[in-house]
């Protein structure tokens, strides 16, 4: 091999002004801006550049903050109590400025109810999402039906959300044994057959934002709303997931659910 | 210490304080609609996910009602000094697309990295790579372009 070095390309030169470039490129394109002035111009013209940014605008976040972008205060102008319980956990990460902040058993909770609630959950979506016949007691066909006989055994009033706009068809629901007596599940596909399941039940955890699980190949999102828990489990990416646990919950929550949108 | 940071920002995307706090301000009221809490991932990265694309929404409104856009007060007179130098760097930013400027901003002034970058506006890397590379070519051609303007003054 010679001794001629990779030549440089204009990325790398991004890189190394933006502390992106791998470590073992330093030297050659330092060696590479020694030889080529006009490369070096620019780099130093994209320096000053940066400078000039920082110059300009850095110091607007070390004045002090207006009180209108208050979190306290915008918090108490949400829509509901539950909402800022949400906001409360949520304004801790804000000003904590944690990264990562929806991991398993964050808060402390340990392996206990938000852990075993979704695991329950998952399994229940693992054993039946796959079951080509018998996936579900009652069909989709008789909704009102399901709906009524799993809220009299819950105990507390349930909906099968309409997801039609994600392109998710009710396939139907069946009941289950929950972690503190009977758990409601519904069943919901798409075009292409792929499953997405709701599983709620009566929890005695407080109340969460939501949260995210992940269990092999399904993930789950989850959260308790008053004493009910919901966790919205599926196979696909999580964005995917996120906006039928985001439909689910809009339509869960009594406040929205009769609403077009909130 | 995440608000202050989307404060600077938000200045720095719209170069006008009191949009920029609108700015800030919404994108926290819709983060605090707790719909908006499950994406995962780094809460600051998500922040300026819907920061960068409010403001997007702000420009499009705009766009439709030409009225009402704002442009730079071109007529004041060039000065010399630091204060010629920020004016410049503000309105070399205003030269820029929307997207190269927000990719820009968040790289240099708010250090992201390009990965996190290319998640906030939701394009692949080569996509970041090129806007920043389009925005820092204008920004120097801009400047290059001022510089006589600059000289008549000393």
């Amino acid at each position: 091999m010679s001794e001629r070095p990779l030549p440089v390309t204009e990325e790398e030169l991004h890189a190394y002004v933006d502390g992106e470039l791998p470590a073992e490129r330093h030297s050659a394109v330092e060696a590479w801006l020694a030889s080529h002035q006009d490369d070096a111009a620019r780099v130093a013209a994209w320096r000053a550049q940066i400078e000039a940014i920082r110059a300009r605008y850095g110091a607007t976040a070390t004045e002090p903050v207006p009180a209108r972008l208050d979190l306290d205060r915008l918090m108490r102008r949400g829509r509901s109590w539950r909402t800022i319980a949400a906001a409360a956990a949520f304004a801790a990460f804000v000003f904590g400025g944690a990264a990562g902040w929806i991991v398993r058993g964050a808060t402390g909770v340990g392996p206990s109810g938000f852990e075993t609630f979704t695991l329950d959950a998952i399994d229940a979506h693992k054993l039946y999402a796959v079951e080509v016949r018998h996936p579900v007691e009652v069909p989709g066909s008789e909704a009102d039906h399901l709906v009524q006989w799993l809220s009299k055994r819950v105990g507390y009033d349930l909906r099968a959300p309409d997801l039609k706009r994600l392109g998710l068809k009710l396939v139907g629901g069946r009941l289950l044994p929950g972690p503190t007596g009977a758990a409601a599940f519904f069943m919901y596909e798409n075009t292409t057959g792929e499953r997405f399941t709701i599983y709620s039940a009566r929890s005695n955890g407080p109340d969460t934002a939501m949260r995210y699980n992940v269990s092999g190949k399904c993930s789950a999102f989850y959260w308790v709303d008053g004493d009910v828990a919901y966790v919205v489990s599926g196979q696909a990416e999580r964005e995917e997931l996120s906006k039928v646990a985001a439909a689910a919950y809009e339509q869960f929550d009594p406040r929205t659910a009769h609403k077009g949108n909130s | 210490m995440t608000i202050p940071a989307l404060r600077r920002y938000a200045r720095a995307l719209t170069r006008d304080a009191e949009t920029a706090d609108d700015l800030v301000q919404d994108t926290l009221v819709r983060a605090l609609r707790s719909e908006h809490l499950f994406h995962g991932g780094d809460i600051r990265s998500w922040l300026y996910t819907i920061l960068t694309n409010l403001n997007r929404n702000r420009l499009r409104s705009l766009a439709r009602r030409p009225t009402l856009t704002v442009l730079g007060d071109d007529d004041a007179p060039d000065m010399a000094g630091p204060e010629a130098g920020s004016r410049d760097i503000e309105r070399a930013l205003a030269s820029l697309v929307d997207d190269q400027r927000a990719a820009l901003l968040l790289v240099v002034l708010e250090g992201l990295t390009y990965r996190e970058v290319a998640e906030v506006q939701g394009v692949p890397i080569g996509t970041v790579m090129s806007r920043l590379a389009r925005a820092r070519a204008q920004i120097r051609a801009f400047l290059d372009g001022e510089r006589p303007a600059l000289r008549r003054v000393k």
